[in-house]
C-alpha cells in the first residue's frame, strides 16, 4: 500500500506539472461579421449592432462591446454579456445624432485572453421622420378618416339616421324627472379621468344633456371633480346647457367643484356628499378604477337611481351589479350622437360602425385563409397542386398577420 | 418599537376604524376622517404640483437650458428653454376665469388644446395599442391538429366577432344580427363575471391586509410596546 502510494505520488507529480504548463491563455477567435447601423424607425440616439458568435464560443467567458468616436480610439466599454449574445442596441443617452461612432466587440476567455473583432463604423444615429412599422396605423386612420368625412356628409343630408336603442341613455330624462319629483339634487361624477380620456369627453356630452334637463326641471346638479381641468370643462358645459335651456339664472358655479386629485380621497369626498345631500339620481360616467363600487354602493344606500357608464372593463362588472343602468364601453362613446343627433356626431358613429364591419370582414377573411392553409397542410403530399395551394394560403396568412404587426 | 412608530400606528388604526365605521352609518368620526383625508390629499397634490410640475418641469428646465444657451450658444438649448412659454401661458390662461366673463373666455383655449390633444393622441393610441393587436390576435386558423386549440381558437373567433356586432348601432338588433349580438353580450357577461370574481378576491385580500394591520401592528404591537416599557 505504502509503495503504491509513493509510486502514485512520484508518477502523478510530473503530470500536474504538465497541466500547469498547459494552462496558458489559449488564443480565441473573435466574433465575425460585426455590423453597426442606425436603429430604424426611431427618434435617433440609437445604433443597432449585430455579429456572429466566435467559433470558440464554448470557451468564451464574456462578450464586451466597445465604442469610440474615432477608428483609432480610445474605445470605451459600454456593455458586457456573460452569455452568448449576437446583438445589442446602443441607446446610451450620451449618444449624439449625426455623429460618427465606431464599435468593436471583444471576446474574453480563460485567464483574460481576448480577441477583438474588426472595427465597425463609422455609423451615425439618425432620427426618422416616419416609422414604417406604423403604416397599418396610418392605413386604418386614413380609411377611418375618409369614412368619417363621407358619413358626416350623409348625416347632414339625413338627420334621422337610425341609431339602435340604448337603454341607459333613454333613462336619463326619467332619472332627472325622478330627482325633480323627489325634490332632491342630481349628482354627476366623472370618476378619476382626465380631459385627455375619451371616456371623459363622452361623459361631458352626457352631462350637457343631464344639465339641460336639470335646468328645464329647475333641479340642482352637483358635479364634484377629481381633476381641475375637467372641473373647468364641466363648469363650461353646465353653464352652456343652462343657457340653452333658457335658465342661465339657475347656474351655480359652486355646485361644480374640485374635491381632490387623490383617488380614495375623492371617493371619500363624493361618498360624504351623497350621504349629506341625498341625491335622487347619480350619474357615474367616465373613467373609474377601484372607487367604482364604493361610489355605486353608497349611491344605492341613499336610494338614488344610478346610471353608470365607463370603458374600464375591470369596473364594468361592478357597475352592472350595483347600478340601474350601465353604458358599456362603446355605448358611452355613442351617447353624444344618440342624445344630440348632431350630424358630425352621427356621422362619426356611423363611420365607426362601418369600420367595425370592415374589421369583422378582415378577421373572417384572414381566419378562413389560415384555416384553409392549415387543413391543406394536414392533407397535402410532397408535390402537386395541393402543395402549391398550401404554400399559397400559408404564406398569405403569414403576410396578412405580419402586416398588422406594429411597434 | 419606539414611541413615534407606535403613535403613527395608533393614528393609522384610529383613522381606519373611523372610515370603517361608515359600514354602520354616517357619523361624526367618519366625517372627521373623510374631511381630514380630502384636506390632506388636496394639500399633498398642491405641493406635488408646485414642486414636481412647476419647479422641476418648468422653472428648473428653463433655468438649465437658459444657462446652457448662455454658456454654449446652443440653439437647441435656447429653443428648449423658450418652448416652455407655450404650456406656461396655457396654464396662466386657465386662471383668467378668476377675473370674470370679460377675460374668462380665454380659459377655453387651454381646454380646447387639452381636448384636441387628447382626442388626437387617443385615436392613434387606440388603433396602435388596442385595435390592431386585438385584430391580429384574432387572426387564427380554425383548424389545428390539437382539438383543444381548435376549441380555443373558435371561442376567441366567435367571441370577438359577436362582441363587435353587439356594439353595432346602425341597425336594429333583430333576426340574425340580434342573434349574433345576444351571443356577444353573453361573452361580455361571462368575461365580466370572471373579472368580478377576480377583483372581489383582490379586494378581500386588501381587507385581510387591513385587518392584519389592526390585529398585529396595532393591538399586538401596542401590547409589546407596553411590555417593553414595563
Amino acid at each position: 500500500m505504502v509503495l503504491a502510494y509513493l509510486l502514485s505520488v512520484i508518477f502523478t507529480q510530473p503530470v500536474v506539472t504538465m497541466e500547469a504548463e498547459a494552462i496558458q491563455p489559449v488564443a480565441l477567435r473573435p466574433v465575425a461579421n460585426l455590423k453597426a447601423k442606425d436603429t430604424p424607425n426611431d427618434a435617433g440616439q440609437s445604433i443597432d449592432l449585430s455579429w456572429e458568435l466566435s467559433p470558440d464560443s464554448a470557451r468564451v467567458k464574456r462578450y464586451e462591446v466597445y465604442r469610440a468616436e474615432s477608428a483609432k480610439g480610445p474605445f470605451e466599454k459600454i456593455v458586457e454579456f456573460l452569455v452568448p449574445t449576437t446583438a445589442y442596441t446602443d441607446a446610451d443617452t450620451l449618444l449624439r445624432n449625426k455623429k460618427d461612432y465606431y464599435y468593436r466587440v471583444d471576446v474574453v476567455g480563460e485567464l483574460e485572453s481576448r480577441a477583438s473583432s474588426e472595427i465597425a463604423g463609422p455609423v451615425q444615429a439618425k432620427p426618422e421622420w416616419f416609422n414604417t412599422n406604423r403604416i397599418p396605423v396610418l392605413v386604418f386612420a386614413v380609411v377611418y378618416g375618409l369614412l368619417l368625412i363621407l358619413y358626416i356628409e350623409f348625416a347632414k343630408r339625413d338627420r334621422e339616421m337610425f341609431v339602435r336603442r340604448i337603454a341607459g341613455l333613454d333613462a336619463i330624462d326619467e332619472a332627472v324627472g325622478r330627482s325633480t319629483e323627489m325634490g332632491k339634487p342630481i349628482l354627476f361624477s366623472f370618476g378619476i379621468g382626465y380631459l385627455t380620456d375619451v371616456a371623459t369627453l363622452a361623459a361631458l356630452s352626457i352631462l350637457r344633456r343631464v344639465a339641460r334637463r336639470a335646468a328645464e326641471y329647475e333641479t340642482r346638479i352637483l358635479v364634484p371633480n377629481y381633476d381641475p381641468i375637467v372641473m373647468t370643462a364641466a363648469q363650461e358645459t353646465v353653464k352652456q346647457a343652462f343657457s340653452e335651456a333658457g335658465r342661465p339664472d339657475l347656474y351655480q358655479e359652486g355646485d361644480i367643484t374640485f374635491l381632490t386629485a387623490d383617488q380614495f380621497g375623492y371617493a371619500a369626498g363624493v361618498n360624504g356628499i351623497m350621504l349629506r345631500e341625498k341625491p335622487g339620481t347619480v350619474f357615474l360616467q367616465g373613467v373609474f378604477y377601484a372607487e367604482a363600487l364604493i361610489l355605486a354602493e353608497t349611491a344605492h344606500s341613499v336610494g338614488a337611481i344610478q346610471i353608470a357608464g365607463t370603458n374600464m372593463a375591470t369596473q364594468l362588472p361592478f357597475f352592472i351589479a350595483a347600478c340601474d343602468y350601465t353604458l358599456i364601453g362603446e355605448e358611452l362613446f355613442a351617447a353624444s350622437a344618440y342624445l344630440d343627433r348632431d350630424p358630425q356626431l352621427l356621422g362619426s358613429l356611423k363611420s365607426e360602425d362601418i369600420a367595425k364591419l370592415i374589421t369583422v370582414g378582415l378577421i373572417v377573411v384572414v381566419s378562413v385563409v389560415g384555416t384553409i392553409g392549415a387543413v391543406l397542410t394536414s392533407v397535402s403530399g410532397e408535390s402537386g397542386i395541393l402543395r402549391s395551394l398550401t404554400e399559397f394560403f400559408n404564406s398569405g396568412f403569414e403576410r396578412l398577420v405580419s402586416f398588422l404587426t406594429t411597434s | 418599537m419606539n414611541f413615534s412608530t407606535i403613535l403613527g400606528i395608533w393614528i393609522a388604526a384610529t383613522l381606519t376604524i373611523a372610515i370603517l365605521s361608515f359600514l354602520y352609518r354616517d357619523n361624526p368620526l367618519y366625517k372627521f376622517a373623510e374631511h381630514l383625508y380630502v384636506g390632506v390629499s388636496v394639500a399633498y397634490w398642491v405641493i406635488y404640483a408646485a414642486k414636481f410640475t412647476m419647479e422641476q418641469m418648468v422653472v428648473n428646465v428653463f433655468a438649465d437650458n437658459w444657462q446652457a444657451f448662455l454658456e454654449t450658444g446652443s440653439a437647441t438649448a435656447f429653443l428648449e428653454a423658450w418652448i416652455l412659454v407655450i404650456p406656461t401661458a396655457l396654464g396662466f390662461l386657465m386662471l383668467t376665469r378668476w377675473f370674470g366673463p370679460r377675460v374668462g373666455w380665454l380659459s377655453r383655449w387651454p381646454i380646447a388644446f387639452t381636448i384636441g390633444r387628447g382626442a388626437g393622441l387617443g385615436i392613434t393610441g387606440s388603433i396602435q395599442g388596442i385595435l390592431l393587436p386585438q385584430v391580429q390576435a384574432t387572426f387564427l386558423p380554425l383548424w389545428t391538429p390539437d382539438l383543444w386549440q381548435v376549441v380555443a381558437n373558435l371561442l376567441l373567433f366567435i367571441g370577438v366577432i359577436s362582441t363587435i356586432i353587439y356594439f353595432y348601432f346602425s341597425r336594429p338588433h333583430k333576426g340574425l344580427l340580434g342573434g349574433v349580438s345576444r351571443v356577444g353580450i353573453t361573452f361580455i357577461m361571462v368575461s365580466f363575471g370572471a373579472a368580478f370574481g377576480y377583483t372581489v378576491m383582490s379586494r378581500v385580500s386588501l381587507l385581510i391586509g387591513r385587518l392584519y394591520f389592526l390585529v398585529y401592528d396595532w393591538i399586538v404591537g401596542t401590547v409589546d410596546f407596553f411590555k417593553a416599557l414595563l
